[in-house]
Formats: structure tokens, C-alpha cells, sequence
């Protein structure tokens, strides 16, 4: 188990450096000089050589990703030039947007996945089973920003109920900040939410035709207990794994989320940084959302060895 | 091209599978030949042009002659959507045709040979699995500066890992079977094996996973266009229509529900037809 631990966080650290050459090769083997880029069509001979020297694309590429490599790893991923901010001071004030975004998010999609799945899974076939079927479908052919957009049309211009775009931060007060993260959160939750429902739903149909639930059947357990005591949990492994590695993969989402709805989180940044050209953040952005990415999904590797009995028996055995 | 490529996996197995067409598999089929029709011969229907632009009739509500009414600049919605949806669909078709042939390659290869060659293959998809989808895309696309062949390419290149995977795994099982052991008895090389042994047993689950990919492409470059990082203007896109016309969402909804509803009825056709496929696949697998 230590030893596959051990192996386990070599090849992490092998994958991290791994990001890290991808975010340093995009904005360094990228077509036309950021210079020239970041500068503009006024810029002169001296001002591109100087810009080019602070960005350090006079020396060689190995040793601008060395040199590189090592600011990043004393937390310093450069300073942006518009704002003049540290570009990770920038994101990581604006990372807990976007992690109250997805956390939100995740909450909404198991809120309604949990009692849709465990009950289109208990009746299958039923007339609600296929609604939800039929539901989650059109949800999954939905673009994020079409959901969004529509929850918009209904809740913000039809009546009225919320604000279209615009951000309270949580410090002035709970409500004022749900009040404007709910269509948010609800935009990237019904996106979210028909794969953990399809998920639950399948795992759970199987589990219910095993002979454990057969035996709780014959001793006369109601339906309920059958199902939330004794037929979820085997039925969940799958669905944890996937809400683990979702909190990373819907961050692409939330970019869109954070567009439509003006939120100030991270994917705004770099979406503001693109249309800026600050080359910095972008880069800084992707090398933080990919490491971001990569540590969950170690951890969720983790947990699931920790929280399934049959692969940790597994692993011991060998 | 596009007509071929969107109708006959779908229609084909129908047609020979059941003589009753159901609606789940007819309608889609219809909507997506419909579509990709439209969007081909799109010069010669009877439509307003496209980029003319009238200051005098912006925002127009839907009549006879602009059916999905005019955006803010007085172009016709309904012909900007179909031209939209040509490039979804070249892209939706184009990428994962892209991501099935180079990921494809890769996982017969390295299902194939195993050994060193797999494990080098699998780190490169493990990289490209390392970021979040579309922050990738969103990444490569701000860099290299938006085109139509960049747009393939990149959300092409985010389907390769997954090809790759299903490839492989059916390489490994396929490999250690009789009629294999069979073709090399008789002295048959490994890229004949290869191609005429094994690719023609992997064709059909990865058609139905494709057409599911196209579906999950083409939201893609909405996803794209809409942040403004897909193909450039004047050319419309279905995700750069809405993002265009959202600020007049109260006073003219049909300018951005027109393109939603094409890309609506698209993605969900691909997936109804998708799914249906699968299913028939599937159960010719377990009858097997």
C-alpha cells in the first residue's frame, strides 16, 4: 500500500511537470511575438528588444523554462502588465468565485441527481423513470451558456426574481451573495446534473438485481430502507469518482458561467486576459487551473482505494 | 461529404436491423440530412443574404420574410444560423474525424505491440487528460489566434485520448483471439493483422461513440465561439450569434433563441441517434 503510494506520488510529480512544459510551451512556441503582441502597432525596435528582455525571450528556450520553472515553484508567475498585479495574487483572489461556483454547482447536481436517480432506477421504465430520461437528454444536448441564457430570459427579465450579471462577494452577507450566484450555480448544476443522474441510475439498476437486495426484499425492509440503507452506497462508487474529477473538468464550464454572468473568478481572468493579450495571466491561469486539475484527481484516486473495501482487499492481496 | 458522413451510420444499420423505422432513429436522421443539406446548398434557398446589413430594419420580430427575424444589425437570423451551423457541423464532423484517426492509430498500435510503445503513448494521452477539457482548447486557441483548421485541430486533439482508450482496450482483447492467432499462423504480417484482422472489428463502437463525440464537438465550438475564440468574423457561428445579440435579449429573443434552437435540435439528434446505435450495437455484442 506504501509502495504504491510512493509510486503513485512519483508519477504525479512526473504529470505536474508535465503541465508545466505544456502552459510554458503554449506561450512560448506560440505563432508572432508576444512583444509585439503585448506593445502594439506603436511599439519601436528599443521598446520590443526591452519588452522581449523582461520576458526573457532573448535566451534559450531551455533555459527560459529552467529560470521559469523556478519562479514558478517560489510562487511567482510574473506581473501583469495592464493591471501591474502579480498575476498569482490576481488569481488566487479570484479562485474562491469560481470554487464557490463549482462547489455550489456540485451541490445542486447531487441535490436533484441523488432522489431523481435512486427513483428512476427504482422504478425503471416507469413513466417517471423515462421523463427523466427524456429530460436529461435534452439537458445534455443544452450548452452551458444556452442554460444559462434561458434561466436569465425567465428568472432575471421575465420576473424579475434575480440580477442578469453582477457579483456581491460572500463578505456582504450571505444573501446579497446567493442572490447573485444562484443562476450561476444553477447554470452549471443542470449541466452537470443528468450525468450523475444517468450515472446513479445505472449503477443503481444493477445493484438492485443482486442477492443481498433479494434476501432485504424477502425479510419484508420497506423500499426506502432497501434503497438509502442498503443499495446506495454500493451503487455511489462511480458517482463519487466522477463529482471528484468534475470539480476539476467544470472549471471549463464555469469559464462560460463567469462570461455570461460577469463573475469576477478565474475564468473571467482569463478570458479577459486573452482579449488583453496578457500573456502572463493566460499562461498563469492554464498552469493553475491544470495543477488544480491534476490534484484532484490524485486525491480522488486516493479516496477511492480509502473508501471501496473491494479495491483496497485488492491492492493488499497482491 | 457532410450529408454522407451525418446520415448513413445512422440510417444504414436501421434500415438493415428493423423495417420499421421508429421515430427516436427517423426524426433525428431527418433533422441532421435536413441540416447538413441546408447548410451545402445554402447559396441557392430562397433567403435573405446573409451579411447584408439594414439599419433600418434591426431587431425586426419574425415575418414571412425574415423567419427568425433580424439581429441588431438588420441581418436575417435564419440564414446567419444556417450558415452557423455549417461550421458547426464541418467542426463537429472534422475534429473527431481527426481525434478517431490519430487516436485511433495510436491506441491499435499500442494495444497492439504493448511494451514500451504503449507505455509512451499512454503518458502523451495522460498529458493531453491533465487539463480541463475546455480550458485546453481555450488555451491553444488564445495563442495560436482563431481559424477554422485550429478549431479541428484542437478539439480534434482533445478526442484522441478517448479514442485512443476504447481502440486499445478492444486491440488487447482482439489480439489473444483465435482468428488472429489464425492470421499469424499463416504467416500474415503485423500491419495486415492490423488492418485487416482487427480495425474492421472496431469499426462499429467506434462509429456510435463518434457520433456521440460529434455531439459533444460541436457544443464545443459553441463554447468556443461564444467566448469569441472560434472561427474569425464575418463568418457566423451559432455560439457568436448569442454572445452577439444577448445584450438585446429582452427586445429581440428570437436573435438569439433562432441559432440556439439549430443548435439545440442538432446536438440533441446526434445524441438520440447516437445513443439508439449504441444500444443496437450492444445488444449484437451480447448476442454474440
Amino acid at each position: 500500500m506504501a509502495a504504491k503510494l510512493l509510486r503513485q506520488l512519483g508519477a504525479l510529480a512526473g504529470i505536474l511537470l508535465a503541465v508545466s512544459l505544456v502552459a510554458f510551451l503554449l506561450m512560448n512556441l506560440a505563432p508572432g511575438d508576444p512583444a509585439l503582441a503585448i506593445l502594439g502597432e506603436t511599439a519601436t525596435v528599443e521598446s520590443i528588444a526591452a519588452m522581449r528582455a523582461r520576458l526573457g525571450l532573448d535566451l534559450p528556450l531551455s533555459e527560459r523554462y529552467l529560470d521559469w520553472l523556478g519562479n514558478v515553484l517560489r510562487g511567482d508567475l510574473g506581473q501583469s502588465f495592464r493591471a501591474n498585479e502579480p498575476v498569482l495574487g490576481a488569481i488566487l483572489g479570484r479562485f474562491p468565485v469560481t470554487l464557490e461556483l463549482l462547489i455550489g454547482a456540485q451541490v445542486v447536481a447531487l441535490g436533484l441527481a441523488l432522489p431523481v436517480g435512486i427513483y428512476t432506477a427504482y422504478r425503471a421504465r416507469g413513466l417517471a423513470d423515462r421523463s427523466a430520461l427524456a429530460a436529461a437528454l435534452a439537458l445534455i444536448s443544452t450548452p452551458p451558456f444556452l442554460i444559462g441564457i434561458i434561466l436569465i430570459y425567465v428568472f432575471a427579465l421575465q420576473i424579475n426574481l434575480f440580477p442578469a450579471t453582477g457579483y456581491v462577494p460572500l463578505s456582504e452577507g450571505v444573501w446579497r451573495n446567493l442572490h447573485t450566484m444562484l443562476l450561476p450555480i444553477l447554470t452549471l448544476g443542470l449541466f452537470e446534473f443528468p450525468l450523475y443522474m444517468r450515472l446513479l441510475r445505472s449503477d443503481m439498476i444493477q445493484t438492485l438485481q443482486q442477492n443481498f437486495i433479494s434476501l432485504a426484499r424477502a425479510i419484508g425492509l420497506p423500499p426506502w430502507r432497501i434503497l438509502l440503507g442498503h443499495a446506495l452506497r454500493p451503487s455511489s462508487f462511480s458517482l463519487i469518482t466522477v463529482v471528484g474529477i468534475n470539480m476539476g473538468r467544470l472549471i471549463g464550464g464555469a469559464v462560460i458561467v463567469e462570461v455570461l454572468f460577469g463573475l469576477p473568478g478565474i475564468g473571467q481572468l482569463l478570458v479577459d486576459g486573452i482579449y488583453q493579450r496578457e500573456y502572463l495571466v493566460v499562461q498563469g491561469v492554464v498552469l493553475f487551473v491544470g495543477v488544480f486539475f491534476v490534484l484532484i484527481n490524485f486525491a480522488v484516486d486516493v479516496l477511492y482505494v480509502m473508501l471501496d473495501p473491494r479495491v483496497r482487499i485488492d491492492h493488499a492481496s497482491r | 461529404m457532410t450529408t454522407q458522413a451525418a446520415e448513413t451510420p445512422v440510417a444504414a444499420p436501421a434500415a438493415v436491423r428493423r423495417s420499421r423505422l421508429s421515430l427516436s432513429v427517423s426524426l433525428p436522421v431527418l433533422w441532421l440530412g435536413a441540416a447538413a443539406l441546408a447548410t451545402i446548398f445554402s447559396a441557392y434557398l430562397p433567403m435573405p443574404d446573409p451579411f447584408r446589413q439594414s439599419l433600418l430594419r434591426t431587431l425586426q420580430s419574425p415575418s414571412p420574410t425574415n423567419l427568425f427575424g433580424t439581429d441588431s444589425l438588420g441581418r436575417d437570423v435564419l440564414a446567419r444560423s444556417i450558415l452557423g451551423l455549417r461550421v458547426s457541423l464541418v467542426v463537429g464532423l472534422g475534429s473527431v474525424l481527426f481525434g478517431f484517426a490519430l487516436g485511433g492509430a495510436l491506441g491499435l498500435v499500442s494495444g497492439f505491440f504493448r511494451g514500451r510503445v504503449d507505455f509512451w503513448i499512454s503518458a502523451a494521452m495522460t498529458l493531453i487528460l491533465s487539463f480541463p477539457p475546455l480550458v485546453l482548447a481555450i488555451a491553444i486557441m488564445s495563442y495560436a489566434g482563431p481559424s477554422l483548421g485550429l478549431v479541428i485541430f484542437t478539439l480534434g486533439l482533445l478526442f484522441v485520448p478517448a479514442f485512443a482508450r476504447i481502440t486499445r482496450a478492444n486491440t488487447l482483447s482482439l489480439a489473444d483471439r483465435e482468428f488472429v492467432l489464425a492470421a499469424r499462423a499463416m504467416g500474415m504480417r503485423n500491419g495486415r493483422i492490423l488492418l485487416q484482422e482487427i480495425l474492421p472489428n472496431l469499426v462499429a463502437p467506434l462509429i456510435a461513440y463518434g457520433m456521440l463525440m460529434v455531439a459533444v464537438a460541436i457544443i464545443g465550438e459553441a463554447a468556443l465561439s461564444f467566448l469569441g475564440l472560434s472561427v474569425p468574423p464575418p463568418q457566423p457561428t451559432l455560439g457568436g450569434m448569442v454572445a452577439a445579440e444577448r445584450a438585446n435579449l429582452l427586445d429581440a429573443p428570437w436573435a438569439v433563441f433562432g441559432p440556439s434552437l439549430f443548435l439545440f435540435l442538432t446536438v440533441l439528434s446526434l445524441n438520440v441517434a447516437g445513443d439508439q446505435l449504441q444500444r443496437r450495437i450492444d445488444q449484437r455484442e451480447a448476442a454474440l
